[in-house]
């Protein structure tokens, strides 16, 4: 158990709802939600999740803080957006499920391997190393997260794909070597950690 | 003529050599015969897209669009800032918002924005292109240019999600816009019924849940065609990489023979202004839009 999460139970004790308000992003709507079920039947992703938002808010209120965290529903989000315009109390439902995911990632408490947990790692610290996003290395980097043999077999499966991009001149091949980047890329590396000491602080992570 | 200035942002897919730069180069006939001046934001950073909360959480993904607002503000004063994407847009309008409701979190970004020599005063409103295009041009000003109607070419006015939730354009319903149909028809194509209009490609998770996104793309590719779409239309960079990109891969396992071009509006209006196929990026097509382009050779 990481010392975050020790130190996240030692001060919420079993009040969930109070370490969902002060630690997750727009957490403190959680306790508007009426349990009318519209996000449940908003979302594209609908079938292939256990808890939807409705649920997770009901379980957040029910003190499950071990279901809650280790769910693989809020991964689920392809941030659509369609439960914040629908949801009659207009609780920004997306935010939530991306600060859930992120809390959970955060203590470690997210499904290990879950794919989206690991992408959206991958393409964070792509673009936190020169300010931009490099498409060729991401692909490459999603392709080979689970080893090299995995990424063989990922990218001949891709490579149709990735020949009709290179055609269209929509993929560049020497990306690889350098690529698309920020001037200061020392000014956002140190801005971006600055950041993310004060919300950690904030948040009890650091 | 006074041209209209704005901040540009391109975002990380219109660059040279990305996914997307076919929109740029399409962009290009659009802003010049409508008298727009787009001014690229001097070292604009990555916008965290609809992934980064995983890692980045709340404040650094503030920080990092606060960075580009900034130097909009220092760099471009006065002007709007302008994004062709929805990703970067809504990132950006997001952090503009919540900045400005929330004092702590504006200080907060203003320390970490110190690191990078930067302040942030929270002046500069962020928009999307088609917003620019609707509300400060206006729909006879689009009209004007076109020297080739689209006659005859059946299109399916894709919005998708992020150009249309949850901001979307100004007095339009969140379930049935209807300004992209309006584009389509203003350069002389016929829109399409289109009950897929709304629809997730799957995002992101295109990526990392590719059966569960391919199954929204085949919904959207399928009813183009029960529509008789001879292409779609999107303002969405991922929607048209997802939903063009994937057809071979649904192909491969369902056997379906999907072959449905896939192209931004700033395509559409740049060969109904007179653009030929390359200046409308017609050549970055993965699945060849035929009949457009048949019209920019005409």
């Amino acid at each position: 158990m990481t010392t975050a999460n020790q130190n996240a139970l030692a001060k919420y004790k079993n009040n969930f709802l109070k370490e969902v308000e002060a630690n997750v992003e727009d957490g403190h709507w959680v306790k508007m939600c009426m349990q009318c079920g519209v996000c449940a039947g908003s979302c594209p992703l609908g079938p292939h999740w256990e808890h939807s938002p409705q649920k997770l808010f009901m379980m957040i209120r029910a003190g499950k803080r071990e279901e809650v965290l280790g769910s693989d529903s809020m991964w689920m989000c392809t941030s659509c957006y369609n439960c914040i315009v629908r949801c009659p109390r207009k609780l920004p439902i997306t935010h939530i499920m991306h600060g859930l995911a992120n809390y959970a990632h955060r203590l470690d408490l997210a499904p290990k391997g879950q794919p989206t947990r690991d992408i959206a790692k991958l393409f964070w610290d792509n673009l936190a190393k020169t300010g931009r996003v490099n498409e060729l290395k991401f692909s490459l980097a999603m392709y080979f997260k689970d080893g090299f043999g995995q990424g063989v077999k990922n990218a001949m499966a891709m490579q149709a794909t990735g020949l009709g991009l290179l055609k269209a001149k929509r993929l560049n091949p020497m990306e690889i070597i350098g690529g698309h980047k920020c001037k200061d890329i020392s000014g956002i590396k140190k801005m971006i950690a600055k950041a993310r000491e004060i919300e950690d602080r904030r948040r009890g992570l650091a | 003529m006074v041209k209209k200035q704005y901040a540009f942002y391109p975002g990380c897919s219109s660059q040279k050599g990305a996914t997307a730069s076919n929109f740029l180069t399409s962009l290009d006939v659009v802003v010049d015969k409508l008298g727009i001046q787009l001014n690229e934001i001097p070292d604009w950073n990555c916008c965290g897209a609809s992934i980064g909360y995983g890692e980045g959480g709340e404040l650094p993904r503030l920080v990092i669009n606060a960075r580009n607002l900034a130097l909009a503000e220092k760099e471009l004063p006065g002007q709007d800032m302008v994004s062709g994407c929805p990703a970067c847009w809504l990132a950006t309008r997001e952090t503009h918002e919540r900045l400005a409701e929330h004092a702590s979190l504006l200080a907060e970004t203003n320390e970490a924005l110190k690191e990078a020599g930067l302040k942030l005063n929270n002046t500069v409103k962020a928009r999307h292109m088609t917003e620019v295009l609707i509300e400060d041009l206006g729909w006879e000003a689009l009209k004007a240019p076109v020297v080739k109607p689209l006659e005859g070419l059946k299109i399916a006015g894709y919005v998708g999600c992020q150009t249309n939730r949850p901001f979307g354009i100004a007095g339009e319903s969140f379930e049935n816009p209807k300004y992209l149909d309006k584009m389509i028809e203003t350069v002389g194509a016929e829109a399409v019924r289109y009950e897929q209009k709304v629809a997730c490609c799957g995002g992101a998770l295109a990526f990392s849940e590719p059966d569960k996104s391919q199954k929204q793309i085949r919904d959207i590719v399928e009813s183009a065609y029960d529509n008789g779409a001879d292409m779609i239309v999107t303002p969405c960079q991922l929607c048209q990489a997802n939903v063009e990109i994937y057809q071979s891969e649904i192909n491969k396992k369902h056997g379906t023979k999907f072959s449905m071009p896939v192209v931004y509006y700033t395509q559409l209006m740049s060969v109904a202004y007179g653009g030929s196929a390359g200046q409308a990026g017609l050549d970055g097509q993965v699945i060849k839009a035929d009949k457009l382009e048949a019209v920019a050779k005409k």
